[in-house]
This record gives structure tokens, sequence and C-alpha cells, in this order.
């Protein structure tokens, strides 16, 4: 940054709250002279007309332009009906793509859920739960380039007979006494090598809920089955993940669509290369890389359908009366 | 506050919970295959941070020879070049300042806007408010009669994929691409649904008698949201600005797109992505850099540990 933004960065975060505040005390000012009739008709809307513009102009407007660009060829300036989606789907890299986002809804989701569950209950158990809550906890602070960073150089690969100095082929070759993998370059593992560097990011996510929603359980329930003869493995899974299950499902749709948006990580470690990319990484790919538009706006046509199924579902659970009031 | 376990946490209670009660500890289990279990799961979820920072302060012949492990027994080499390397050559200083140049605003604006119309949604009684609401969020129930409803809370709560190509042209037209504004007012932007969700939940729990009685000493609505609904949701709001700054902060998809390729404007997450593909595995340099990115959000997360999970854990569901 050069000198020459400090003006734009003043007013950006002391101008504009400024700006808002003049606007609404003056809007609301004006508003007391009109008739009584009219005051609270007009007033919410000078509340929330700054968001509506921006949410108007960067989120509902795109989107719409965004479909309407998936018809259009590659340059934008003929109509081609359905083509781009036809040419997508029988793209072999973006059938990869799309198989890959099934790896990532499947694996990461279902492996942050279980190791979430199984630190929260576990810890629960134990005296030194915060420390060890914190510490699973700290990934989610840091970005998700940092986190490649600290994966590549965890799965980083040297070829045989010299020395290893990634963490994994170091216990894969001296405990395992096994050849080195290259994790991220192999295509039998390096998705999963991807899955799991995410699944080391979000796990602290997960536990965190899924403890908040154990401590809720009351103790006199599993006492009860105790008492009843279960064993503790019983307990666990005919009580306590029962009673779990709606904050599970929770956790479960943030995931799904964590999934289907995977970008960064896939970005910074293996760039797409190797058999690993995304949809996602994909359409970011078609925008600048090739340029073409009509392709990039239907492979984000694809996630959107993608979503939407998660998103009725969210839709139909969520308790809304009681937020509507 | 507690909740009911059976209650799915909607998704603004959720991160208020993470404090739960705390009297019955439940120390049944205190045998050694659950101790050895969950410290072995702790070492595995701590290890690759450890060898990060490890690693950035050895010196680069080393690091290409033997594991950073090899340096915690003696003789300790350690040094600091890696990172006056990093910082000097490799832009990385200069990054670091844009991303705070980028974080900053991104955090301000959308919270002061978010909390006008949060408050306004909470408190205000219009025409169509809760259709306006709905809209806003994308998130919720609703009766699925409503076919045009759905296509909008639809759009709305699909990934920022959706609106880069459209928004990148309307910024290139305006000339605010290739520079900060564009990113500041995407942040601005995609943050605002989420803001108003999270504050218009916080406000609307806070007592009506209070508002009531504000209004009959004569409050009109500016003075009860600047007296009264901003001081009793400090809370609220810092959580949300750490979550929004860190979301910022941490972004490589938004800066990618909105900044192109200009290095006098990356911020760190862009610079290092880069990096990541120029040294390959130059990691003496590599991880260093990933340290300094880190550095900041892990001061953040061990100061305000618990607004910083309520703010993760509230943020992290948004769509």
């Amino acid at each position: 940054m050069s000198l020459d933004w400090i003006p734009y960065l003043i007013g950006a975060v002391v101008g504009v709250p400024a700006a808002l505040i003049l606007y609404i005390i003056g809007a609301d000012w004006l508003i007391r002279r009109l008739p009584d009739r009219l005051q609270p008709r007009l007033r919410p809307w000078v509340w929330v007309v700054p968001a509506l513009i921006l949410v108007a102009a960067l989120l509902i407007y795109p989107m719409i332009a965004t479909a309407w660009i998936s018809l259009l060829s590659k340059d934008g300036t003929r109509f081609v009906g359905l083509a781009n989606f036809g040419s997508v789907l029988t793209d072999n890299s973006v059938l990869i793509a799309i198989r890959n986002n099934i790896y990532w809804l499947v694996f990461y989701t279902g492996l942050v859920l279980v190791f979430g569950l199984i630190l929260a209950v576990l810890a629960d158990r134990v005296p030194y739960e915060g420390p060890v809550k914190s510490l699973i906890f700290m990934p989610m602070a840091i970005s998700f380039v940092a986190a490649g960073v600290i994966w590549r150089f965890m799965f980083s690969y040297q070829p045989p007979g010299q020395p290893q100095t990634g963490t994994l082929n170091a216990i894969w070759t001296s405990v395992f006494q096994q050849s080195p993998v290259a994790w991220l370059i192999d295509h039998r593992v390096n998705n999963f090598a991807l899955i799991f560097a995410a699944v080391w990011v979000w796990t602290g996510f997960a536990m965190v809920i899924t403890s908040a929603a154990l401590k809720g359980i009351p103790p006199e329930l599993l006492e009860a089955a105790r008492v009843d003869g279960a064993t503790e493995l019983q307990v666990f899974f005919r009580v306590t993940v029962p009673l779990l299950a709606p904050t599970l499902t929770v956790i479960g749709t943030t995931l799904v669509i964590f999934a289907l948006k995977a970008f960064d990580l896939v970005y910074v470690m293996t760039g797409g290369f190797y058999d690993t990319d995304v949809m996602a990484r994909r359409m970011y790919g078609e925008m600048f890389n090739n340029q073409n538009f009509g392709t990039s706006a239907a492979i984000a046509m694809l996630l959107l359908l993608a979503v939407v199924p998660v998103l009725i579902f969210n839709l139909r659970r969520f308790q809304f009366q009681e937020a509507i009031r | 506050m507690s909740v009911a376990p059976v209650a799915a946490p909607s998704r603004a209670e959720t991160p208020i919970v993470v404090e739960a009660t705390k009297e019955p500890r439940r120390f049944t289990l205190g045998s050694l295959p659950l101790n050895l279990a969950l410290i072995l799961l702790t070492i595995i979820w701590v290890v690759p941070t450890l060898g990060l920072l490890v690693s950035s302060f050895r010196p680069g012949f080393l690091i290409s020879r033997t594991g950073w492990w090899t340096a915690l027994a003696p003789p300790f080499q350690f040094t600091l070049q890696n990172y006056s390397d990093v910082l000097q050559t490799n832009n990385l200083f200069t990054s670091f300042i844009n991303s705070l140049t980028i974080a900053i605003p991104a955090t301000v604006m959308p919270i002061a806007i978010a909390s006008f119309a949060a408050y306004a949604f909470a408190w205000m009684r219009f025409p169509l408010r809760n259709w306006l609401f709905l809209l806003l969020v994308g998130l919720l129930r609703f009766p699925l009669r409503n076919w045009l409803f759905l296509l909008l809370v639809g759009l709305l709560a699909v990934p920022l994929q959706m609106t880069l190509i459209p928004v990148l042209s309307l910024f290139k037209s305006l000339g605010l691409s290739g520079n900060f504004f564009g990113v500041w007012i995407a942040h601005t932007a995609y943050g605002l649904p989420f803001a108003i969700y999270l504050l218009r939940n916080f406000f609307g729990a806070l007592p009506g008698d209070l508002f009531e009685s504000a209004q009959i000493d004569g409050a009109g609505p500016v003075t009860m949201f600047f007296r009264l609904v901003l001081p009793l949701s400090v809370p609220a709001l810092a959580s949300l600005a750490i979550f929004q700054f860190l979301w910022t902060w941490n972004d490589l998809l938004v800066a990618l797109v909105y900044l192109g390729s200009a290095p006098q404007f990356a911020p760190m997450t862009v610079t290092i992505a880069n990096l990541v593909n120029s040294l390959g595995s130059g990691y003496e340099l590599l991880t260093a850099a990933a340290f300094i990115s880190m550095a900041l959000p892990l001061v953040v997360f061990l100061a305000l540990q618990r607004y910083f999970v309520r703010g993760m854990t509230a943020g992290a569901v948004k769509g």
C-alpha cells in the first residue's frame, strides 16, 4: 500500500460510519416533519436502504446476471442456450472435479463430524478439557492459505533413499517401513490428503458446538441408562448420539455447503492438478485462465444447483416462527 | 445460558451456548485409554502447526536435509534469517499492511450498515418487514407455496461464485477493480446478510420493556438506537467484528478476483499463495511467511478466545 491510500482508508473507516449516522439523523429529522400517518411507514425504509442497495447490487443482480451469462457464448456475444452446460458436463476434467466435490461432501463432512463428536465426548470427561479444546480449535483462526502451507510441508515428499523431511513420509518410512508416498501427486491418495487438511481445520468447530450440546444433556438421562445396565458404549450410541442428532445435523449442513465451495486449500496445495480439481477452483480457472465466462458461469450454476437441496432442507428445518414473531 | 439438547439451536443461538453450564462435571472414566486417546488426538492436531513454527526458525540448508523434529535436540541451530529474508525480499511486509488495509474497513463498514438495518428489522413494523428480512438472510423457514420467495431466498444463500463474474465486470467499468475499493465494497456486501442476521437476532432478544420506558421518556428511534441498543449489544458487535475481521484477513478468493495480480495491493494470502507457486519447496521461507500471516489471528484467538469462539462458530455457518 502506498501512502496515498491513507485518506481513503480513513474515509472508509471513519467517513462511512459518520456519513451513515448523519444520514440517519437527517432522514429522521425530515420524517418527523411528515404527517403522523406516514411516519411509521417510511421510517424503517430509511434504516434499511443502505443495506438493501448493496445487497441488490452485489448479490441479487449478479446472481441473475450469472444465470444469463451461463447461456451465452465464451465472449458473451451470442446466445447459445444450454450449450455451456453440455460442454461442461461432457468434459472429463469437469466430471473429475464434480467427483472430487462428492469425495469432499462425504469424507470431509463425515470425518469432521466424527472427530468433533469423539473429541467433544472425550474432552468432557477429563479435567484438562479447556486447554485441549483450545488447541483443537486453534486452526479455525488461521487462513486456508496458511493451513495449505502447513499441510504441504506435512505431506512433502523426497524420492526413496533421500531423507524424508515431511512429517508424514518420515513416519511412513521409518515406523511402517514403507516406501515414501507423494501424497499430493499420487492419484490414489491426493484427494484424501487435501480433505484431511480441511478436516484438521474444521474439527474444532464441530467439537465446540457438539460439546456445548453435550453439556445440555441432563446427566440423569445417562444415569438412568447406566442404572438399567447399559454399558458405556451403549449409553453413547443409544442415548448420547440420538440426543445430539439435531445439533449434528445443523453442523453437517454447514459442512456440506463448505465442501461444495472448497477452493483455497486446493488452489494453494495442488492448484487443481493431479486430478484434485474441485468445482469452485475450476470455475475460477475458467474465468481467469481461459477467459471463458460462459463455461465459468455454467459451473457456478451447477454449484448453485448442488446447494439448493441443502438449502431447502435448512429452510424446512429452521423454526422461523420464532424469528418472525 | 444452557440449551435443551433436543431443540436444534438456531444458527445465531448456537455460539452463545459455547460456554454452557459447567456444573455437572462427569469424570466417570478417568481411565488410562481415554486419556491416552485424547492426548494422542491433541498431539496429532498440534504437530502440523508446531512443525511449521519450528521450521520457520531453521536455516534453509538444514530444512532440505533433515526433518524439523531433529531441531528439537541439540545442537540447537535456529535463526531469524528466514523472517528478515521473507519480509524484505518477498513483498511480505507490504502484504501485511495491505491485509490490514483491506480487513479494517471491510470490518467497520458492514457492521455499521448492518446494525442500522438490523435495528429496523428487529424493532420497527413496516409493510413486508418479514419478507424483506427473509430475502436478505435467505436461510430460514417459509411456506413452500411461495415460489418467488423460494427463488430469492435460494439465490441469497448460494456460494459467492454466483456473483464473481458480473461484480468483476461492474467493478472494472467503474474503475474499482485492481485496487482496494472493489475489495472493500465486495467484502462489505458479502458480509451484510450474515451481519444483519446475527445482529437482528441479538437486538430482537433485548427486553421490550426497555424500549417502552425509553419511549415514554420521549426517546425517538435514533436516540434509542445509539443510547440503548448499541451499548447493550457490545458482546454481539465484538463477536461479529472479530469474525468479520478474520474472515477478510484470511480471505483468498475475493482478493484474487477483485485485486487481480497487482503485487502492490496483494494481501498476505495472495502473496503466500504466489510464493507457494514460485518457491515450491523453499520451506524455510514459506513457513516464515505462513507464520507471519497466522500471527495476528492467533493473537486474537489467545486474547479474546471467548468472543472469538462465538464469532467463529456463528460465522462459520455463513453461506
